[in-house]
């Protein structure tokens, strides 16, 4: 699967390129000194973030994150579930890890959407590798501002509708 | 072609989560011995350099849709004239967008440098954030399983919208703001 996305990610760089190189050589030749500039500026920042991430989540209480927000947890549960998805470092895996294990040991299905949805917008590592140094510091943080109630609204849908 | 961006490759963010990631690795060494440190190590390791090629893909699509696109052209699409089709395209956007967070950024910045609005930007990264099928399929499914997942993506499908509306008008109230002063 990951094969395909990336495939399907190259066939898009190579797709734009023909079309930069379609318009103008020099163009092409300026747009790779720009992107190869932006990698190498990056690579640093990813290097210490992706290194970091293991040993991160290596430090967490992992065991007692299901107690925290149980069905019967309510929204006290939704806020310590969204404040827990925040606080879990980035990494692909570990943030859906830990809301697996929580929704196995019992924890309540909308309280884990609160998880991972609060997880996947505010991990704070994410940001400030990732975000802080692509965008301009100002949209970040009104980003962040504006995805505040999110997980509360995907949860709050998901106790209506009574799925999954 | 865009317009200059302050990029640094060390910065105080980027000294926070080397902080944290030294105390953390320090640690683990101490409390469980070497052989652990260097099974994460090889993980992170491994993660990072398996990563490496989407990063460089990203920075080229961010690259590339600069020079292709005229300004006004992005503009017109997800600028702040945009209304509500702006806000829905970028949505749209975002979630077909293949790659993690080292693509989508760097696009995002670019587009917003290109003259995308910040509402716009906010809904792009946060559709690709909530509803971008690649991270739910390859991450999330092996977790999960269908039924969750598909639930958990049907209630996240309004989020983008609203917060890149909420975004739009925070942006736009604080520009007026800025202009009277």
């Amino acid at each position: 699967m990951t094969l395909i996305i990336d495939l399907l990610l190259w066939t898009i760089v190579v797709a734009l390129g023909l079309a930069v190189v379609a318009r103008s050589q020099s163009l092409f030749v300026d747009s790779l000194r720009l992107a190869a500039r932006e990698f190498l500026a990056l690579l640093p920042r990813i290097a210490i973030g992706m290194i970091g991430s293991g040993f991160i989540a290596e430090m967490l209480p992992q065991h007692l994150i299901p107690s925290w927000f149980g069905s019967g947890t309510g929204p006290w549960g939704l806020v310590i579930a969204s404040v827990a998805g925040a606080l879990t470092p980035g990494g692909p895996v570990v943030g859906f890890a830990i809301a697996a294990a929580a929704l196995k040991g019992g924890a309540g299905a909308p309280q884990v959407i609160a998880y991972t949805i609060a997880w996947a917008l505010f991990a704070l590592p994410r940001v400030l590798i990732y975000e802080i140094p692509s965008m301009p510091p100002r949209v970040v943080w009104l980003r962040v501002a504006v995805s505040l109630p999110l997980p509360f609204l995907a949860a709050w849908a998901a106790m209506i509708v009574g799925k999954p | 072609m865009s317009a200059p961006r302050r990029r640094r490759a060390f910065d105080w963010s980027a000294a926070v989560i080397a902080a944290l990631a030294v105390t953390a690795a320090v640690t683990v060494y101490v409390r469980d011995g070497h052989e652990r440190f260097l099974a994460i190590l090889t993980d992170d390791l491994g993660l990072f350099g398996w990563m490496l090629p989407k990063v460089l893909a990203g920075c080229l699509i961010g690259s590339f849709v600069t020079l292709l696109l005229p300004r006004e052209t992005i503009a017109r699409w997800v600028g702040s004239e945009s209304g509500l089709a702006g806000i829905l395209f970028a949505t749209f956007a975002g979630a077909i967008m293949p790659g993690g967070p080292f693509t989508i950024y760097p696009v995002a910045g670019a587009l917003l440098a290109a003259g995308a609005d910040a509402g716009a930007a906010c809904a792009f990264v946060i559709a690709w954030t909530l509803i971008g099928y690649t991270r739910a399929i390859v991450w999330e499914l092996p977790f999960f399983g269908a039924d969750f997942v598909l639930w958990r993506v049907i209630f996240s499908l309004p989020l983008p919208i609203l917060a890149g509306l909420a975004a739009r008008a925070i942006w736009q109230s604080m520009a007026r703001r800025g202009d009277a002063a």
